[in-house]
């Protein structure tokens, strides 16, 4: 494994991605270093979320390489199996097992994929609620807590397989407004922590503030990509301006 | 012009609906003449009803008795044959000296189901591995002896309740695996499995199980060869457990398709394999989901046991129509409706603790309780 400072964490080279005939991603090249945080976002529909979903293999990239800690993805399942398990992923309907409380979502995979101890798994679980602040929600089932209170459910749960990169797919956007806050203060103290993080999302004071760089995708391809500052002062492209233009005029 | 709380309104309590049982009654029975009227017409009818049936089923009934003589026309049901029968109904043709055998596994059967119900028996899984494991093995030896100094008791022996006890058990035990396998086969990413699991399970369904039945008793020898020769009840074991898992396995399917894509890739993005992911994420949820159809299954599995009569086992239902032929029992119809209804009332209870049990699963799983975990 590649442990020299600034070496890349995510390698994606030259991806092509089809579903059926539709070329939902052209050429996609980019490369994130331990501990950068990049910030994806685009109109409905361009691809985001395919991208990151590429890179633990939820979906399978037909042409190109990509190369995660190291370890390129291939149909070899031990492998993606290894990847996955060291990349926390957050989705936009937080996806938490309803079944079980939220301690056991939590034990659940550093149990059975770490073949943790129950007790020490415990431990660890309960330290990850602390930091998402609700502990005393740990014996609860997901159904009975907010949408707020879930989502934060699903970044502890991620964490507690202590991951090396955490990907974000709009987790706000199924949130009312008074709980993005609360879900966005956790992601900024992980960003603190140095976490290697990709977000999609359209909270823009977010990319500002916490992003090393923002990407703008449209039809499957990436059109732009600079530090937040330029990204936002200076869009180069006209889809950048007019994008930009219709989520921040609101 | 809007209205305006000027004030902070005082928090109420709820309306209480008409209480006790007379208010019930009559908001529900007597409301009104034409209520009260159609109220008194159905009472009616069902004393009409129920008034002759007591008589017939208990007043007028015969209780003791040998032969039909006891039991001529113008008395009521004839209990008598049922008690004259009641050791072929349990037992079937087992050698009398050796029903203790039957006793122990009936036994064992009714204790470990017991322990299992009650959720806070203590080793819970250990007594389900028991028996889903042990029990079997024990039930096997013991029914059919030949070893440790036990007589050998041939299958065509067996029959009444232990055989009917027998299939069922056997169907449900062996149908709900196998079902399982064939439903995540039939929604495998991989062509080949999904569609050999889809071939098998439209096969076995389409066919009715009398024709199943009589392939495994008298086509199934023609093809086995030479020398091989499988008992007939294994055959027939066979046949049930194979035929039901087509039908499990549409049930779990069902569960399975009720389980949002989401859960599958939170599973996954957590690194965790398949067959956990399937063990502790997606089935525990979707198993949750069938339980009404799941017993709905076993309670049709359980019913259609009674078919092994077509190709002469005799079970329970077949014991009482073996009496019912005997010289000794020809006579008039209420010995016939005694012996059937005594049949019907046999199934209909274990078919309604299946029911209830299904029902008690539903309350359990519905204040959120799971025991997943704690078999980790
Ligand atoms: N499993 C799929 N099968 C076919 N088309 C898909 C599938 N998933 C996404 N798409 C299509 O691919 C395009 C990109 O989707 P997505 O990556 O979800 O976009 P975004 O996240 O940017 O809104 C959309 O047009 C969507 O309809
Ligand atoms: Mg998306």
């Amino acid at each position: 494994m590649n442990e020299a400072q600034g070496a890349a964490m995510i390698e994606i080279r030259d991806v092509h991605k089809w579903f059926g005939d539709f070329h939902v991603l052209k050429n996609i090249n980019l490369t994130v270093a331990k501990g950068e945080r990049i910030v994806i976002c685009g109109p409905s529909g361009s691809g985001k979320s395919t991208l990151i979903r590429c890179i633990n293999r939820l979906e399978a990239h037909q042409q190109g390489n990509i190369i995660v800690d190291g370890i390129e993805l291939t149909d070899n399942l031990k492998q993606i199996d290894a990847i996955r398990s060291e990349v926390g992923m957050v989705f936009q309907d937080f996806n938490l097992f309803p079944h079980l409380t939220v301690l056991e979502n939590l034990v659940l995979a550093p149990h059975l994929v770490r073949r943790m101890p129950r007790a020490e798994a415990e431990e660890i679980a309960m330290n990850y609620l602390g930091r998402v602040r609700i502990p005393d929600q740990a014996n609860k089932y997901p159904g009975q807590l907010s949408g707020g209170q879930q989502q934060r459910v699903a970044i502890a749960r991620s964490l507690c397989m202590s991951p090396k990169i955490m990907l974000f797919d709009e987790v706000t956007s199924a949130l009312d407004p008074e709980m993005v806050k609360e879900v966005l203060d956790v992601m900024i103290g992980l960003a603190d922590e140095g976490m290697t993080m990709l977000v999609v999302t359209h909270e823009m004071g977010f990319a500002r503030t916490v992003a090393n760089r923002v990407i703008f995708m449209d039809l499957g391809q990436i059109i732009e990509e600079n530090e937040p500052r330029a990204f936002f002062e200076a869009p180069q492209h006209e889809r950048t301006r007019n994008f930009l233009e219709q989520i921040l005029s609101h | 012009m809007a209205f305006v709380a000027s004030r902070p309104e005082p928090t109420l309590p709820a309306p209480v609906a008409a209480a006790g049982v007379l208010g019930w009654l009559r908001q529900n029975l007597f409301s009104s003449p034409i209520n009260t009227l159609v109220t008194i017409i159905v009472l009616y009818a069902i004393y009409r009803i129920v008034d002759p049936l007591i008589s017939w089923a208990f007043i007028n009934a015969v209780w003791t008795g040998t032969s039909a003589d006891a039991c001529p026309d113008g008395h009521g049901a004839c209990w008598a044959f049922v008690r004259a029968r009641f050791r072929q109904i349990v037992y079937g043709d087992y050698p009398l000296d050796q029903l203790w055998r039957i006793n122990v596994l009936y036994a064992i059967f009714a204790g470990g189901l017991v322990a299992l119900m009650y959720p806070r028996t203590p080793g819970r899984k250990w007594v389900g591995l028991f028996m889903l494991t042990g029990f079997p093995v024990v039930a096997f030896l013991l029914l059919v002896g030949g070893v440790f100094g036990l007589r050998f008791v041939g299958t065509n022996n067996w029959g009444g309740l232990m055989l009917t006890l027998v299939v069922a058990v056997t169907a449900i035990v062996g149908s709900i695996p196998l079902g399982l396998i064939l439903a995540l086969g039939r929604r495998s990413e991989m062509k080949a499995i999904r569609s050999v699991s889809t071939a098998f399970i439209e096969l076995w369904r389409g066919v009715p199980l009398i024709a199943v039945l009589f392939m495994a008793s008298a086509l199934f020898p023609l093809f086995t060869p030479e020398g091989v020769n499988f008992d007939k009840l294994v055959r027939t074991l066979l046949a049930f457990a194979i035929f039901s898992s087509a039908f499990m396995a549409e049930v779990f399917r069902g569960g399975l398709q009720a389980i949002p894509r989401g859960q599958y890739e939170a599973a996954k993005s957590l690194g965790i394999g398949y067959w956990k992911m399937m063990g502790y994420v997606i089935l525990p949820q979707a198993i949750r989901h069938v339980i009404p159809a799941l017993v709905n299954t076993c309670i049709g599995i359980f019913k259609e046991t009674t078919l092994v009569l077509v190709i002469g086992l005799t079970d329970l239902l077949g014991v009482i129509q073996l009496g019912l032929s005997d010289t000794d029992w020809i006579g008039g119809g209420h010995i016939y409706a005694s012996g059937y209804l005594f049949a019907g009332l046999a199934f209909w209870a274990f078919t309604f603790g299946m029911s209830r049990y299904s029902i008690h699963l539903e309350r359990h799983s519905v204040s959120g309780k799971n025991q997943a975990l704690q078999t980790l």
